[in-house]
């Protein structure tokens, strides 16, 4: 956490309250007002906002142009990127163009492969991976540097996050390697994957801990509100990398399917609820895909809001 | 080795079928171990093609033929006096042989009758496996002898990415996780210090990303 | 056992079908065949471990180029027997000759106009 940048994100966290961020999703089309109608609906509970890049391999309009307009409505965006589908040119030339508007946050991501998307057939790029892309932010935001060697004068004043995966192969031990390799390259913060499987989470930050990892980055939780039994189930067949319990299957299931919705959010807000109680925990991230109207009931219930105002 | 696999023969049918005379030549390299274009294939393919000529009453004279491997010249030389004869060949070689014959009789149509896949291994009898991408810059001895660019589906240097399923990849539970592996093979042979430290980025100008690519062994060239 | 089965059947012996090569299938088409039967041992007892799985696949690759080349595959079975099992053995002889006459001649023989060869079968 060393570099001080003009982020709000970063200001909140080093403020020692919790932080909040959540993202939303682009449209499909060539449609300006999603994101501006998405933006306004949870600006007055998040510290900042993601936009994310592409995700699942699909096409949507792309994050840069919607942190742009997030950051021409005064609000504080979080720039997603991937680098599946674009080299280090590009993706150090959207850098640039994204901090010549102000934009302070990126997502350092490798991305998921182009066989989930709608264009399984395209080439991938995979220039360079997550790790890589950090080091990279590091180098303009810190050395005024590019990979290639040229130097500039206008640095991007980054933010540098980066995904982080507790339920993963190997194990959990490597997870927390593989995020301390993050840290090495230069990770300040992390948005981790979401999260069901509280026992799990909790091995991992009690390494994390133990290994002294927590001051070097600021771990903000994933939390994301099951809409309906489908969805759980969904999501702990289906979606690798993500772990959901029985009992949260249980849980779901268990009540009639009127009821459902709530009792995901109820259970969200429960999670928010103890999870503020993990040591290294210090804020956390909530993925409502496109339930995003949920989000300032979410952050109200775990107590969160509102939002605190830092001089 | 180089791994191929036959052409739909639906898809040679169609190449060949206005021709009366056809050559189809097989090599005894790489598609001879990989059982895709070997002599024995070149018999087979010969044969379907006379049954699909005689069955649609038209005459044809197809012929079948191996040469030791089609990426070397003199052996590509060494059916020079038959060629004349033939309207098309088909070439059960890899690519690259395709194209050498191509380069050589350059006035005769010559269609390639395998599509080449990737170089790889035998893990069984008909089971081959990708293995090496020919990056130009081998790092295996920083993998633990396990290649993170051929068997990881994103090319990561720094894996596992968040995909990492039960030791499988993301895309598919029939490939393994390359990182997953490197991390066991590395726990073996003592060496996860590895896994802490960032991999920089690769120059990729060594591989198909800088260009077609040539060799010049000066030791070996007078 | 001396049961009746039709007279245009020429039997081809092999110590097992996992010789019978995917070449011998097509030349025998080639030669003017009008239908081909392979018939090896039950699945699981073969005197060779896999010799007749071997031709389980050998045999559908080649109904697979007879379909391509407008031969048609149903020219070709394969069935599995034990050595006992006589009565089978001449209703499969049955069966497949009448397969074959609704078929009519192969098109081999059609467009050649003569058969070079004997209708022939391949047996263990």
């Amino acid at each position: 956490m060393s570099a001080t940048t003009p982020s709000k994100l970063q200001k909140m966290i080093l403020s020692g309250n919790f932080a909040v961020t959540s993202e939303v999703g682009p449209p499909r089309s060539a449609d300006g007002a999603v994101i501006e109608h998405k933006g306004n609906l949870i600006k007055d509970y998040v510290d900042a906002i993601n936009v994310t890049d592409n995700q699942t391999s699909v096409c949507r309009v792309c994050s840069l142009a919607c942190c742009i307009r997030l950051k021409l409505m005064g609000l504080e965006p979080c720039l997603q990127m991937v680098t599946r589908d674009r080299n280090r040119i590009a993706l150090q030339s959207d850098i640039l163009g994204a901090a010549s508007f102000g934009i302070h946050n990126m997502l350092c991501l490798t991305g998921d492969h182009q066989h989930f998307g709608d264009h399984p057939k395209c080439a991938n790029v995979f220039d360079l991976d997550s790790v890589q892309l950090i080091q990279t932010v590091k180098m303009m935001r810190d050395e005024g540097r590019l990979l290639g060697g040229f130097e500039f004068e206008v640095r991007p004043q980054m933010y540098i996050g980066a995904a982080a995966n507790p339920f993963a192969g190997p194990n959990v031990a490597m997870r927390v390697s593989r995020l301390a390799k993050k840290v090495a390259a230069g990770v300040q913060f992390v948005q981790t994957q979401c999260i069901y499987n509280l026992d799990t989470f909790k091995e991992f930050m009690k390494i994390m801990v133990d290994r002294g990892l927590h001051e070097k980055v600021a771990v903000l939780a994933g939390i994301t509100p099951m809409k309906n039994v489908g969805m759980a189930k969904y999501m702990q067949k289906r979606v690798p990398g993500i772990d959901v319990p029985d009992e949260v299957v249980r849980r779901i299931g268990g009540v009639p399917k009127e009821k459902q919705a709530e009792e995901g959010i109820t259970l969200a807000v429960e999670q928010i609820q103890e999870l503020k109680e993990v040591e290294g925990v210090r804020g956390f991230h909530i993925m409502a895909i496109e339930w995003e109207e949920k989000v300032p009931e979410i952050v109200e219930r775990g107590g969160l809001f509102p939002r605190p105002q830092l001089a | 080795m180089i791994k191929a696999v036959p052409k739909p023969l639906e898809e040679v049918l169609e190449q060949v079928k206005d021709f009366t005379k056809v050559l189809i030549v097989g090599c005894d390299g790489c598609v001879t171990v990989c059982e895709a274009g070997g002599m024995k294939e070149a018999k087979v393919l010969a044969s379907a093609l006379r049954l699909y000529f005689t069955q649609a009453g038209k005459q044809a004279q197809i012929d079948e033929t191996s040469l030791t491997r089609q990426c070397e010249k003199e052996y590509l030389a060494q059916i020079s006096d038959k060629m004349d004869i033939y309207d098309a060949v088909v070439s059960l070689a890899c690519g690259c042989g395709v194209q050498y014959m191509a380069e050589m009789y350059n006035n005769k149509i010559i269609y390639p009758g395998v599509d080449t896949c990737f170089m790889g291994v035998n893990e069984e009898r008909g089971l081959y496996a990708e293995r090496c991408q020919a990056c130009g810059r081998c790092i295996l001895a920083e993998t633990g002898g396990i290649c993170p660019i051929a068997r990881c589906s994103k090319r990561m240097l720094n894996g596992p990415c968040g995909g990492s399923d039960k030791g499988k990849c993301e895309i598919n539970k029939d490939i393994p996780c390359g990182w997953e592996l490197i991390y066991e093979r590395l726990k073996t042979l003592g060496q996860l210090d590895r896994f802490e430290n960032p991999v920089n980025p690769k120059d990729w100008s060594t591989s198909r990303d800088g260009g077609p690519r040539t060799i010049v062994r000066e030791d070996l060239r007078i | 056992m001396r049961l009746q089965y039709p007279p245009n059947v020429r039997i081809i012996e092999v110590p097992c079908t996992g010789k019978v090569d995917v070449m011998h299938l097509l030349m025998a088409f080639e030669y003017g065949a009008d239908g081909v039967i392979v018939v090896g041992c039950m699945e699981g007892d073969c005197h060779y471990s896999a010799g007749n799985l071997y031709a389980r696949k050998r045999v559908n690759r080649v109904k697979e180029i007879l379909d391509k080349v407008g031969v048609g595959g149903e020219r070709l079975a394969m069935y599995n027997l034990s050595s006992g099992m006589g009565g089978r053995f001449a209703e499969i002889v049955r069966e497949i000759t009448e397969k074959v006459m609704e078929l009519g001649p192969s098109p081999i023989r059609v467009a050649t106009g003569k058969a070079t060869g004997p209708i022939a079968e391949v047996t263990t």
